[in-house]
């Protein structure tokens, strides 16, 4: 749908359009999904100490039953308190990604609003399963985010955020000697899997594929502002 | 008037956000007010007559063109909540938005415009039922409609109820949702002519308080 974007007949941006009611060019989004307990949280945590310095970030969280992620960014200082918000997503966290994504595009249109000019916002989905992908329609990209440790055959099992996430994070590799992980085998299977689309190999432990992540976060931006 | 886009909207698939609201349920469940479908029922009962009577009223003045601005100050004076006019608010810039993507309306935008962070959901409906061309009565119907489905919904969740029984519940109470919805197209006329002061006030004390506390837990599925 075309919308004009002149400040008197617009009150207000609808969904993806890329200027803001002003005119102005609105923020580079980027969604991280993905199960449960891989590190969604912690790579949105070490993405921000990546990348406070250069750029001017703010992060959305989607809890399922609590604000427990948005508390530990803020716990961990990663961002001033008013550059993260916390959506509540009644109990189906997939929905507020995907099929009703009206309160975090709220979210992240009243961040803009309220802390002014912002070049990223990082959306992390509540944790859900294998099939939640974000909507285009809330976000410009999206990183898949699953763990060693959840067993090594989910790249060959594929699924939506696997197959079609513009990346593939799979993370704390420090932990696949302990629980049997072969990860030649699963950078192999996401290979298959994904084609030509990137693939990071992350531990959040060691810091290894840290900035690999933040610099695909940059080429994203780099495309997004050319 | 389009009957689509009467089913369109009362569609609760409909990108609204109402599905991270339990109007009330949560709270009721937690305080062991709604056990079963039985519960449900009364408790959707309540609703009807008092939140969903006030909210398709206005909805249906709104649709009469009764000021906005007046209906959603009146709307602010029959909900004594504070988090549930938060609520409301939330779920009017919701809807607002959604509706603006599928029926473009000039109408629309000056509402949006003038509520940036959302008017009262009842109001926002009207104003949005008049852009998809529908009457005072889809309007109210709707109304009256989402106050018990979503309740019912949340409960299948909360209280892993059986569906069938929570589909039940609604069937039942439908032609009590009829009733409900003339009698809030009538307190819409009434409105058209003696103001907003002339709308109903049915209040339930029990949802406003539970709202209060609901809003005030630190882990909770649904937003209000
Ligand atoms: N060993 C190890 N643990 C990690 C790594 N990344 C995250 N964790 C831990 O995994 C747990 C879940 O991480 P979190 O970011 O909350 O997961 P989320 O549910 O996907 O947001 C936390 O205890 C993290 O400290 C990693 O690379 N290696
Ligand atoms: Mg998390």
């Amino acid at each position: 749908m075309h919308l004009d974007h002149t400040h008197d007949t617009t009150p207000a941006a609808l969904g993806a359009d890329a200027r803001r009611p002003d005119g102005a060019r609105r923020a580079l989004r980027i969604g991280l999904g993905g199960p449960v307990g891989s590190g969604k949280t912690a790579t949105v945590a070490a993405l921000c100490r990546a990348l406070r310095e250069e750029l001017s970030l703010a992060v959305v969280t989607n809890d399922i039953y609590t604000c427990e992620d948005a508390e530990f960014l803020l716990r961990e200082a990663v961002l001033p308190p008013e550059r993260i918000t916390a959506v509540e997503t009644g109990a189906c966290p997939h929905t507020a990604i995907r099929d009703d994504i009206s309160a975090n595009l709220e979210a992240v249109e009243d961040l803009e609003d309220e802390v002014g000019p912002l070049d990223l916002i990082l959306v992390e989905s509540g944790g859900d399963n294998l099939t939640a992908t974000f909507s285009k329609g809330l976000v410009d990209a999206q990183i898949f985010v699953i763990d060693v440790a959840g067993g090594d055959d989910i790249p060959r099992k594929g699924g939506p955020g696997v197959t079609t996430a513009d990346l593939l994070v799979v993370n704390k590799t420090d932990l696949a000697p302990y629980v049997g992980s072969d990860l030649d085998r699963m950078a192999a299977d996401a290979k298959a899997q994904r084609a030509e689309l990137p693939v990071v190999f992350q531990s959040l432990r060691t810091g290894s594929g840290v900035q690999d992540v933040a610099a695909w976060v940059r080429a994203q931006l780099a495309a997004w502002t050319a | 008037m389009s009957r689509a886009a009467l089913l369109m909207l009362a569609d609760g698939r409909f990108p609204a956000g109402g599905h991270a609201h339990s109007g009330g349920a949560e709270a009721a469940v937690k305080a062991g007010r709604i056990t079963g479908a039985a519960d449900l029922e009364e408790f959707c009962r309540g609703r009807l007559h008092t939140a969903g009577l006030v909210a398709a009223s206005l909805a249906a003045a709104a649709v009469l063109r009764v000021p906005v601005r007046e209906l959603d100050a009146a709307a602010d004076a029959r909900t004594p909540s504070p988090a549930l006019r938060v609520a409301a608010r939330k779920l009017g810039r919701q809807l607002m938005r959604a509706a603006r993507a599928a029926w473009p309306s000039q109408e629309l935008d000056a509402v949006a415009r003038e509520f940036p962070k959302g008017a009262h959901q009842p109001v926002v409906l009207g104003v949005v039922a008049r852009a998809a061309g529908l009457g005072a009565s889809d309007a109210a119907h709707c109304a009256v409609y989402e106050s018990v489905s979503g309740a019912a919904g949340a409960v299948v969740r909360l209280l892993s109820l059986d569906p069938f029984d929570a589909s039940g519940v609604l069937a039942r109470l439908a032609p009590e949702v009829d009733r409900v919805a003339d009698l809030a197209v009538e307190a819409g006329r009434g409105a058209v002519v003696e103001g907003v002061g002339a709308l109903p006030a049915a209040s339930a004390p029990l949802l406003e308080i539970g709202a209060e506390v609901h809003a005030g837990w630190g882990v909770r599925l649904f937003a209000s």
